[in-house]
């Protein structure tokens, strides 16, 4: 997967890192893929819901030990 | 506009006197349609709060301006954005501090009744998650029953009305939420008792509820007896406290029935369901106040905020007692029943003692409705 830009969310709680999200996005362009990593458990919902009314898609996700990591492609 | 901060408790108010209140909930769809802050005369406007980054323009034609309005999110922290950028917009609004966290954790005491010989029983009701807890109070000691995770709520009463817990039940071994008997034992010295049909896996000690057993509270001869009920778990056991309240844990609420399933066994114990309520219930005095450990839906509230009704009343009016046909119960116990609350494998293991998860996780696996009953 190529990753055109990443965000480090890490720490933030809502809705910090679906704001800070939804601005990293604004600067790729579409068809090219977000990393972003955050630690509030409440993203895991949220991301799948904010991707979906954007018209994005996560690609994919993995959590490990609290870390959660997406991979959003842009609409 | 200044925004406000509205406690659980402001809230809870709302829902007891009946009063307006307009909630703007900004979680995502799906958690707002699976649970929500319930009130007689609450209205609703669920959009989530990342629709609303650009702006609330959207909103402000529906937000009205003759009711308080409160938003709402799951911990706090996007509806206090969302009630600023409201407030930057001219609008009087507030947000719920703690979120749908806290009002899944708040209790409201109230009082449901006086003892013969002196004494008083309470209602703890967690409004949030449909959870009704007890305690009954008399000459300086207490009982309760069926406590929900918060030990300290009912501790600081305890001490707050000068009495010394002596006796924690629990009516069965709880899968919608986290006990918290066991820990109001330890930090007293109480006896905590579970029946032990329900209890043959559990890592503590315990004192054996069984049919028959009876306690004294106080010196005032106010007693606690137990009836074995089962049916929602195969060791569901109910109370009959001073011969007047009727405390049926989890297998007779007021709009509807205990279900049979949560431990994986609907077919085995819908028999003893249908004993439970077609006989044994049968036999008792229809002036007995019922006194569940649930309620569902924000109906079954009564004027005063309790959740209490007259036994003969619910064998009159109560639909899940007035299935003639055995095989029609039969099938409205097992078939379609409503999802199961969240995470309940993992909260019986809990309340067995098997896991033991920290606070954050436990307050996790509460979120959302209790669903314990079959309407």
């Amino acid at each position: 997967m190529n990753i055109t830009k990443s965000l480090d969310a890490k720490g933030l709680a809502c809705p910090m890192p679906i704001v800070k999200t939804k601005k990293a996005i604004e600067t790729i362009n579409s068809g090219e893929v977000l990393e972003v990593f955050v630690t509030d458990k409440g993203a895991l919902n949220d991301f799948a819901a904010w991707s979906k009314a954007g018209g994005h898609t996560i690609v994919d996700q993995k959590e490990e030990s609290g870390l959660i990591t997406f991979y959003i492609q842009k609409a | 506009m200044a925004v406000k901060k509205w406690s659980a408790a402001e809230v809870a108010r709302k829902v007891i006197e009946n009063k307006k209140l307009f909630i703007l909930d900004v979680r995502n769809q799906d958690a707002f349609e699976d649970w929500k802050i319930e009130g007689h005369q609450f209205s609703y406007l669920n959009t989530p709060y990342f629709d609303l980054l650009d702006g609330v323009e959207d909103v402000l034609p529906q937000l009205p301006t003759d009711t308080e309005v409160l938003v709402v999110c799951a911990k706090e922290g996007s509806s206090i954005m969302v009630a600023e950028l409201l407030s930057e917009a001219g609008r009087d609004v507030g947000y719920l501090e703690g979120g749908m966290k806290a009002w899944s954790m708040y209790l409201e005491p109230i009082k449901v009744g006086d003892l013969a010989a002196g004494g008083e029983v309470y209602q703890f009701v967690r409004l949030g998650k449909g959870c009704l807890s007890y305690m009954v109070i008399s000459d300086g000691e207490a009982a309760i029953i069926d406590a929900v995770r918060f030990a300290d709520v009912f501790i600081k009463f305890a001490k707050e009305k000068g009495v010394k817990i002596s006796h924690v039940f629990d009516t069965h071994l709880h899968a919608d939420h986290i006990s918290g008997g066991r820990h109001i034992a330890e930090a007293t010295g109480a006896s905590y008792y579970l029946p032990p049909k329900d209890a043959e896996e559990v890592q503590f000690e315990y004192k054996a509820l069984e049919d028959g057993l009876t306690v004294t509270i106080g010196a005032s001869q106010i007693e606690v007896g137990a009836l074995y009920s089962p049916g929602h778990t195969i060791g569901s056991t109910s109370f009959v406290i001073d011969n007047k309240y009727l405390l049926t844990g989890d297998i007779l609420f007021i709009d509807s029935i205990g279900r049979p399933d949560l431990a994986g066994l609907a077919e085995d114990w819908v028999s003893d369901l249908r004993e439970t309520l077609y006989r044994r219930y049968r036999e008792l005095s229809e002036a007995f106040i019922v006194l569940p450990a649930h309620f569902m839906i924000i109906d079954e509230l009564n004027e005063d905020g309790s959740v209490a009704k007259r036994l003969g009343d619910l064998l009159a009016q109560n639909h899940g007692l007035n299935i003639e046909d055995e095989e029609v119960f039969r099938k409205m116990v097992t078939d379609g029943l409503p999802p199961q609350p969240n995470a309940y494998q993992e909260i019986r293991q809990v309340n067995m003692g098997k896991i033991t998860p920290d606070n954050d996780k436990q307050t996790e696996m509460e979120i959302g409705p209790n669903r314990c009953a079959v309407r």
